[in-house]
């Protein structure tokens, strides 16, 4: 195994761009989960990121919330203007994991996992975040729901570095986070989802019910026209469109959707049928 | 005779701040610093339960939050303070002690690890109840009442807790 | 008294076997069958590796007969040429570095031709999966009280129902490991187990060495819950068997992976009732079959069969009960012994039986248990008398009153019927769990046990009976410091090593305080006349005694002890042919309350108070007492609704504790626990058999609360989500695709 040490941005993104399979470690909340038996892993060059210290904070400014590319989750957590402006970032964070995890685990690991069943990404993405990405050639953004192109494909380049997240400051009228998992702390969830209604329309992100996390246009056109919805089942045909669950060790694809149904139908009951 | 396997790995040299002081290891690239900290440094009392993050029992201080040492590749750890369950007072454990926050002591360790962060940090039960925060440990001795009863008492006696079961 | 090595597991200093000094020694591991069934045609070593600097042991490596001893001689030590299971051991590797044995393992391909294995427990088998004896029973067990049938046929009305549970995961926190090493001639071996004395058998009959030149120490045990009951005589085996051969120390650690995946787990079950009572809910006749799927080899399966039936009928009285056991062959991993060891399930079945048929005879649940919870004088299925003077009515009343279950029975119906998605109800089971070894087991396990005399005075006690956090060290020095008047500091308890300790039987079954401990109790009287004195000698006369016969014999070479061996209570009989008579020297009684929420949006259920009520003799210390009653509880709840093992091949794929959920503190309530006492004269100190009892319970009563919150009709756990919502809209199959795999 290999180890790389950069001790500035500018020197891990030159590591990046030499060496194409070098792969970024942060938390390790993920990388070391069974590292002992994933010999195969112990072959392949990792880039260190953990000295990189201006990736760490946080940031607000008049119009956005500016996660670094180290970010943990327990930064978030105890950040006390997420906790009022941006609560599902807190509510999401707060179930990924227990403290071990979110005091190691980033926002930007969570996004480059591309996990179908991630916590911190369905947030992200109700929210309408972008994620900033940098290389040798520059600055790229690209917004969060156009990030991924499959199961674990994403618009990253394996000489890019997620360095910050942005998240723009709204106001929300409606706002919600749903894990549903085997039990309350420290499972992966079976079903996500995340909803947020703001200037912007609504955003409905499901998490765990698609090769990715993914914002659900049918449902979310439901929600903009105001179509009268008297029951979850009636919900199933836009479900379907936006979305294809399976059966998995954790759960099944009738499960997953019923769930979904039903998460839906009973959360914004107040809001069927009322357009705009 | 057995002769040293497989090929070499260059041996790297992480010096790090280590319940209050000052170590230098050479470490494999591919180290955990749980596997570190019980046999090339000798301290124990940091427990292999799963390895994948979930049973807590490997917790340690890492700059002063609790982590899953079996998560965390050794070199990670330059330059910072790692403290382990080594370093806790034993005399200030006797609530532990007396409301049967142990049995079996598996998990032990990295239970008192998450309670003792959990006591030094009383302003976390403004937002948290003690059994979100204990639930990055897991325990199949107590059913978790014992724990939790210790961490209140705890916190009650050094006048900082809020009664909670 | 608090908890004697309570510290010391608080800050770290106690030592497991993988955390002991050990130098120069090679790191063992296991090399095992991908395949449940077949023939073994090759072993394939990688080119990959330098095989020379390894130590490579197959089955032509031991040296004595190739069983692992226990009940039947069927189990071998290392696959001879055919494997029954998915990861049964083949060959055994090992090496300085462990990096270099995990990845030589992965170089090792057993070759398998494969053959139809026998997967399914609850089908008869067709003949080419026949693979013991010539149905795939591995026991039939029967009890017979009076005439079922002809109570069955004149019974005014008959409730059938059939009842499921699925395997269970020990999850000890530490995982299994030995180590093994020579000293001299004598094999030493050490480890994580719950009983010295089998794994030293199991040594000694398969190495084919004679008794002093084994010797096995038990190093704190991290858990056990019955895990390290039988498996641990496999491990100290292979650990054994590498260290012979390389000729240096062995130390073999399970990670948690292998630990799920290649050792034993509860029972699955399948149980069928079908009962006659009169319209007002008396019993009349109980018709029980109880089916268990033991796995590829009969390990501790006949003994858990028994266990089950004896408990299968409740604590209940009815004067014509059938039942019958069988105990099936699978090519599945061999199931073992689990907390309970086949009570819990037949238990499970039986409570909430007992609710189904309330709900069919439309009477209420306690009412239908107040007119058959077993009376003084009454009789067990088995013909056991029960007069022990405890009011099982009191233990009942209890429960329901410290839930408060009538009062909460309205607030649930309120709030059910404003509460758009979440459903309440409290549920309830009354059940029992007998202590000890079954029927004629105690005798013939001829426990003994030693309190030594030292020369400062103190004692030390020599068993064989061993901690793995349930308390045996506080409650020996209890027992011997309240018998002789002693303080605690002065009692020592001798480590758990075959060549020093007596063979006091297996710290199993809820014996070791109530009947080990009457040995502790009785070896300390046996130390006070040994030194002249008589029974009511107390404390400072006890230790100047034992100084003065030190002072008196020096320097000889016989330590000074007192000796207690097990003697059978003179008033129970057991007749292990017909399976009539005293089963259980004791019963502990209990009643258990759960209250749930059931989120229709989600089928998730949660338990949101749980009361346990029991009746366990005298209560030793109730500080450990209440802790043992919580984590059995809380196991119960896990067993309940989230913990189920997901099988390929007869094996766990779900080996991984992220996907094999077990509660965390955040899932479970706090669980208020209750003890009634009514002193058992040939217990410890009045003490009944406590540490299996709250594990019985937990299931049956949130089952029966779910029932009642939801409506539904639930037969088996684990009751997941997915399970209920199924029970409560149907399976109707809604957008099922399948595309790439979830993470």
């Amino acid at each position: 195994m290999n180890v790389m040490l950069p001790g500035s941005l500018s020197e891990a993104l030159d590591t990046l761009a030499s060496d194409g399979a070098a792969i970024p470690i942060a938390g390790g909340t993920d990388l070391l989960v069974h590292w002992p038996v994933h010999v195969e892993a112990h072959e392949r060059t990792y880039v260190d990121l953990s000295r990189l210290d201006p990736l760490k904070p946080l940031g607000w400014t008049a119009d956005e919330l500016m996660l670094g590319g180290l970010t943990t989750y327990w930064d978030v957590i105890r950040d006390e203007r997420a906790r009022e402006e941006l609560p599902l970032l807190v509510d999401a964070a707060r179930q990924v994991g227990a403290i071990q995890i979110q005091a190691r685990g980033t926002w930007a690991g969570n996004i480059v996992n591309a996990s179908p069943a991630a916590d911190g990404v369905p947030v992200l993405m109700a929210y309408d975040a972008v994620v900033v990405l940098e290389s040798r050639r520059g600055r790229e953004e690209v917004p969060l729901d156009r990030f991924y192109s499959g199961y674990k494909q994403m618009k990253r380049r394996p000489d890019q570095l997620v360095v910050g997240i942005r998240v723009p400051r709204r106001r929300y009228s409606y706002q919600v986070f749903e894990k549903v998992g085997a039990r309350r702390a420290q499972a992966i969830a079976k079903v996500g989802l995340a909803i947020t209604r703001s200037g912007a329309g609504w955003r409905v992100v499901a998490a765990s019910v698609a090769p990715t996390i993914r914002r659900c246009p049918a449902v979310e056109r439901l929600l903009e026209t105001g179509t009268p919805i008297a029951s979850p089942e009636a919900l199933l045909p836009a479900i379907a469109q936006d979305v294809a669950p399976i059966d998995d060790i954790r759960s099944s694809a009738q499960y997953r959707t019923r769930v979904m149904a039903r998460v839906l139908y009973h959360d914004l009951r107040d809001f069927w049928g009322k357009p705009g | 005779m057995l002769r040293p396997y497989g090929r070499p790995m260059a041996a790297l040299s992480v010096s790090f701040s280590l319940n209050g002081s000052p170590v230098t290891v050479d470490v494999d690239p591919s180290a955990r610093l749980l596997d570190t900290l019980r046999y090339q440094l000798g301290l124990t009392g940091t427990k292999e339960g799963c390895g994948e993050g979930e049973c807590g029992a490997c917790t340690v201080y890492l700059d002063g939050l609790p982590v899953n040492s079996c998560l965390i590749p050794t070199y990670q750890v330059r330059g910072q303070r790692v403290a382990t369950v080594e370093s806790l007072d034993p005399g200030a454990l006797e609530p532990f002690e007396r409301c049967g926050a142990t049995q079996c002591g598996a998990c032990t360790p990295g239970v008192v690890m998450t309670a003792w962060w959990i006591r030094e940090h009383p302003e976390l039960l403004g937002t948290h109840s003690i059994r979100e925060l204990m639930a990055g440990n897991l325990c199949r001795c107590t059913g978790y009442d014992g724990i939790v009863d210790s961490v209140a008492e705890a916190l009650r006696e050094t006048g900082s807790g809020r009664r909670e079961t | 008294m608090k908890r004697r090595e309570a510290l010391a597991k608080l800050t770290g200093r106690e030592r497991y076997v993988d955390d002991l000094p050990l130098q120069d020694f090679l790191w063992g591991m296991t090399v095992r069958s991908p395949a449940p069934r077949g023939r073994v045609t090759a072993i394939r070593f990688g080119e990959d590796v330098d095989w020379s600097q390894f130590v490579v042991v197959d089955h032509r490596d031991v040296p004595g007969p190739n069983v692992v001893a226990l009940i039947e001689q069927d189990q071998p030590v290392l696959a001879a040429g055919y494997v029954r299971h998915v990861h049964e051991p083949v060959l055994l590797l090992a090496h300085p570095s462990r990096e270099a044995v995990r990845r030589a393992v992965r170089s090792v391909e057993v070759v398998v031709a494969p053959e139809p294995p026998a997967l399914d427990f609850r089908i008869t088998p067709t003949p080419e999966w026949i693979q013991y004896g010539t149905d795939n029973v591995l026991k039939r067990l029967q009890i017979v009280k009076g005439d079922v049938e002809r109570a069955l046929a004149q019974a005014p009305v008959v409730v059938s129902g059939t009842y499921e549970t699925g395997a269970q995961e020990h999850v000890y926190l530490e995982t299994q490991g030995m180590i093994a090493y020579l000293e001299g001639d004598v094999l030493v071996v050490k480890g994580s187990m719950q009983c010295p004395y089998y794994v030293l058998k199991a040594l000694q009959h398969a190495l084919a060495r004679d008794g002093p030149l084994v010797r096995v120490i038990q190093t704190p045990t991290g858990g056990g819950f019955g895990g390290k009951e039988e498996f641990p005589s496999h491990i100290a085996l292979h650990a054994a068997l590498l260290a012979l051969k390389g000729g240096r120390p062995v130390k073999l650690i399970y990670d948690r992976g292998e630990d799920m995946a290649a050792t034993t787990k509860r029972h699955p079950a399948l149980v069928r009732h079908r009962t006659g009572l009169t319209r007002d809910g008396r019993l009349l006749a109980q018709d029980i079959e109880v089916v268990i799927d033991g796995g590829a080899y009969v390990t501790l399966s006949p003994v858990v069969l028994s266990r089950a039936i004896i408990h299968a009928a409740g604590p209940y009285a009815c004067d014509h009960v059938r039942i019958t056991g069988r105990a099936m062959f699978t090519n599945a991993v061999p199931f073992g012994a689990f907390r309970g060891f086949g009570a819990p399930q037949s238990q499970f079945a039986g409570e909430r039986h007992m609710d189904v048929i309330a709900r069919t005879l439309g009477i209420d649940p306690i009412e239908l248990r107040r007119i058959n919870l077993l009376r003084d004088g009454q009789t067990t299925a088995t013909g056991q008398v029960i007069r022990d003077g405890t009011d099982r009515l009191v233990v009942m009343e209890q429960a329901l009153e410290l839930s408060r279950y009538r009062e909460k029975q309205r607030q649930h119906a309120a709030f059910n019927a404003t509460h758009a998605t979440l459903r309440r109800g409290s549920g309830l089971a009354t059940f029992y769990h007998g202590a000890g070894f079954t029927g004629g087991g105690e005798v013939a396990l001829q426990s003994r046990l030693r309190v030594a005399g030292r020369p400062d005075g103190r004692v030390e006690v020599l068993s064989a009976n061993i901690e793995m956090g349930q308390g045996t060290l506080t409650v020996f020095t209890e027992l011997a410091a309240t018998r002789l008047g002693l303080a605690p500091e002065d009692v020592t308890i001798a480590e758990a090593d075959t060549a020093r300790v007596p063979n006091s039987g297996p710290t199993v079954a809820s014996r070791t305080t109530m009947i080990v401990g009457a040995l502790v109790e009785r070896a300390a009287d046996d130390l006070r006349r040994r030194v002249g004195l008589d029974d009511s000698a107390r404390g400072a006369a006890v230790k100047e005694a034992i100084q003065r016969w030190h002072r008196e014999h020096p320097g000889e070479g016989e330590p000074l002890f007192g000796e207690a061996a097990y003697e059978k209570p003179p008033d129970i009989a057991w007749d292990d042919k017909t399976y009539r008579g005293d089963a259980y020297g004791a019963f502990a009684w209990a009643a258990y309350v759960a209250e749930v929420e059931v989120d229709l949006r989600t089928c998730a259920t949660r338990v949101i108070d749980f009361v346990a009520v029991q009746e366990v003799g005298k209560v030793l210390n109730p500080a450990l007492a209440k802790g043992q009653v919580q984590g059995g509880v809380v196991q119960g709840i896990g067993w309940a609704l989230m913990e189920e093992c997901k099988w390929r091949d007869g094996a766990m794929a779900n080996n991984q504790l992220t996907n094999y959920l077990i509660p965390t503190s955040d899932d479970v309530p706090s669980v208020r626990v209750a003890f009634l006492e009514n002193p058992y004269p040939h217990g410890a100190g009045g003490a009944k058999g406590l540490g299996e009892l709250p594990i019985d319970g937990p299931a049956p009563a949130i089952l029966n609360a779910v029932a009642r919150a939801t409506g539904a009709d639930p037969r088996a756990i684990p009751l997941t989500p997915e399970r209920l919502m199924e029970l409560l809209d149907g399976p109707a199959s809604v957008g099922a695709q399948h595309a790439a795999p979830l993470r």
